[in-house]
């Protein structure tokens, strides 16, 4: 067994493992630290990959962001998670047939797959030695720049629907405002006095 | 290279740096007070760069290396759904305000939507496609559920949002099957890769991807959304779902169709073939038992949307063209049915029960006499613009060797003519119970007359949208 070989099936295995103890584990908690493994490992598969900048992406926006949020999430939310599986086992039955049904049409689906003519080309990697970072760069904000600005925009139309339907103005409390605080004067506001020794005010 | 790409998508762009502007403003200077001003803003704007957009187009440009392709069809479909966000922002700012409904937001998120659907229509791309129907969509969601304190919009809001989203999923894996076959998202490789014949693979892509457009227009049997959202929103926004999004979604279904599929007509015909004739019966009979005329609107929409798809169904350049004129028909007859139904007020409360509509000839002859042109157009009685749009998707299903197709549609059109002449029968002949307030908008009154006007004198030629509809089916279809 090579040493890539080795180092694929290490990291698959742990995916795997990471994955069925997320579903697995009693504790809402450790199915987030279950899930974090789960991500490290897929990385590492990337790397061997040849995909860094995927594995990167991984390490820094799934560990690094998504799954603290879920952390937090999970501690501050007490969710019941025993009662949603009871009220899943509920319909279990009824999804198990579907799944299998869509399962069998899908397979016998890609049993006939064939690919149209010329798709290995379309498909084949640039030529020459492109970094895949620089040529992500290249696609997000030469060729597709359109798409990623459209994504901009998406992103924007959340953010101002998540403000237009959560966010109340409310009145009657009191807010800090800053310029007044600091443009408090000490004169009109305290008064120094000198405190003998041994005499109270 | 790129400045004659961003030449091309100019008119986006400037739509959604005005949103993004007016946003920035309203937000730092008086927040909602400043909503009506924005929302004749936005309207003007769409108007002019409707104007622009069709006087100032010219030939086929394509942006972006294929992703965004502006051509005739685009063009028509674009001015149309400017237009009547336009007309339906204008009509929406008084009844908003006096429910302290309307805030800054609300014109801003119905620009960026408009933003998406433009994409939409001009989509050369799977990947630009899919980000115009999200764009559209999740502006729609938010504005579905903008009366936050109902029950009713956020219900509206919750279901439109779930089943989008499945929509949005189908439709992807449609895409990515669709990718997995042909090796590249762009249409004019995807017709290029299927040009032998379409592989089982490829038909799930096809069937997924048309389940998802199916979703979006609102056909049945993917329908079931549409009474809860139409009765649920805000009316002004039921009467936004039920215009621009539509000619967005059926623009964008007819691009891939044609743009994608074209070589493979026979397979997605029968498909769509069956949407048609399905969503013709179901509008038609379950509108029947409907007592909320904002419900009755919506099971009305998914009959018109079947007989949008049967000239989608023909196949053919004259399909395309019976399409495009039945959905600018359809958008002027709803804009002017909405007008009506925005007035529907009592003690300054809005009415949405059909029964409160008892002899209104009585009161408002006028207003009674426009609404009845109206809904004998949605019927499709004969004098009526509304019968020349029918009479065009059959005759192009006629010609394309589905007769079958065209005979359930004249039967459905029958049985849909019931529900339209019990709301004229009550409107003239029921019995007086209570009154409905007299007062109404001049923004609405101006609606409503100007589209029942049109209804009647737009027999003469249709105002000359034929041969604009026939050059932009042309573009398309070839």
């Amino acid at each position: 067994m090579t040493v890539a070989a080795f180092t694929f099936y290490a990291f698959a295995v742990t995916t795997l493992l990471g994955g069925l103890m997320t579903v697995m584990s009693r504790n809402p908690v450790h199915s987030v630290l279950w899930l974090i493994l789960a991500f490290i490992s897929s990385a590492g598969l990337f790397v061997l990959l040849g995909a860094e900048f995927v594995a990167m992406l991984l390490m820094i926006v799934y560990v690094g962001a998504v799954a603290v949020l879920f952390l937090f999430v999970v501690m501050m939310l007490d969710i019941d998670f025993a009662e949603l599986k009871a009220e899943m086992a509920r319909y279990m039955p009824l999804a198990l047939l579907i799944g299998v049904v869509i399962l069998m049409q899908l397979g016998m689906a890609f049993g006939a797959w064939d690919y149209s003519e010329g798709v290995a080309e379309r498909l084949a990697a640039p030529a020459g030695e492109v970094q895949n970072t620089a040529a992500l760069g290249q696609l997000i904000y030469d060729k597709y720049i359109m798409l990623f600005q459209l994504a901009g925009l998406i992103l924007l139309v959340a953010m101002i629907g998540a403000i237009v339907l959560t966010l109340r103005h409310r009145t009657n409390i009191k807010r800090q405002d800053i310029l007044a605080q600091m443009y408090r004067d000490p004169a009109k506001s305290m008064e120094l006095k000198d405190v003998k020794p041994g005499q109270g005010l | 290279m790129i400045s004659a790409d961003i030449q091309t998508v100019l008119p986006e762009i400037i739509i959604a740096l005005y949103a993004m502007g007016a946003l920035i403003a309203a937000v730092y200077t008086s927040k909602d007070e400043v909503a009506p001003l924005l929302t004749w803003l936005t309207g003007g704007l769409f108007v002019v760069v409707a104007g622009w957009i069709g006087y100032n187009g010219a030939g086929v440009n394509v942006a972006f290396d294929g992703a965004y392709v502006d051509d005739g069809f685009g063009r028509f479909a674009k001015v149309v759904i400017l237009l009547s966000a336009a007309a339906v922002l204008v009509m929406s700012q008084d009844y908003m305000s006096r429910r302290g409904l309307l805030r800054f937001e609300y014109p801003l998120l119905v620009a960026l939507a408009v933003v998406g659907m433009m994409v939409m229509v001009s989509a050369g791309d799977l990947m630009s496609l899919y980000m115009g129907l999200e764009l559209q969509s999740l502006s729609l969601y938010v504005v579905a559920s903008l009366r936050r304190d109902s029950v009713k919009s956020t219900e509206a809001g919750l279901k439109y949002f779930v089943l989008g989203a499945l929509s949005s999923g189908l439709l992807l894996y449609g895409a990515s099957l669709t990718y997995g076959f042909a090796g590249t998202t762009l249409f004019s490789g995807i017709v290029a890769a299927v040009e032998g014949g379409a592989s089982i693979g490829l038909l799930f892509g096809l069937v997924f991807l048309i389940t998802g457009f199916a979703f979006k227009v609102s056909a049945a049997p993917f329908h079931m959304w549409t009474p809860d959202v139409y009765e649920g929103s805000p009316t002004p926004v039921t009467a936004f779902f039920a215009t621009a999004p539509k000619v967005a979604a059926m623009g964008l279904f007819a691009r891939v169709a044609f743009d994608a599929f074209g070589s493979v007509t026979g397979e997605w015909q029968q498909i769509v073939a069956f949407l048609s004739v399905l969503s013709m019966f179901v509008g038609a009979i379950a509108a029947i038992g409907q007592t909320n005329i904002k419900r009755l609107m919506a099971y009305s929409s998914i009959a018109h949307m079947g007989f949008a798809l049967m000239g989608l169904a023909a196949g053919s350049a004259f399909g395309v063209q019976a399409m495009l004129i039945y959905m600018a028909i359809y958008v002027t007859m709803n804009i002017g049915t909405f007008a009506f139904i925005l007035g529907m007020e009592k003690d300054g409360v809005p009415v949405t029960t059909i029964a409160s509509l008892k002899m209104y000839s009585k009161r408002e002859p006028l207003r009674a006499l426009a609404m009845l042109i109206l809904l004998f157009s949605l019927a499709g009685v004969p004098p009526m613009v509304g019968f020349f749009g029918k009479f065009y998707v059959l005759r192009a299903a006629y010609d394309a060797g589905l007769t079958w197709l065209a005979v359930a549609g004249v039967i459905a059109s029958v049985i849909g003519a019931f529900y339209y002449l019990r709301i004229v029968y009550f409107m003239y002949f029921g019995e007086e119970t209570e009154a409905l307030d007299g007062k109404i908008s001049p923004v609405l009154w101006v609606s409503l007359m100007a589209t029942a006007a049109v209804m009647v004198v737009g027999v003469v030629n249709l105002f000359g949208i034929e041969p604009l509809a026939a050059a932009a089916a042309a573009t398309l279809v070839n």
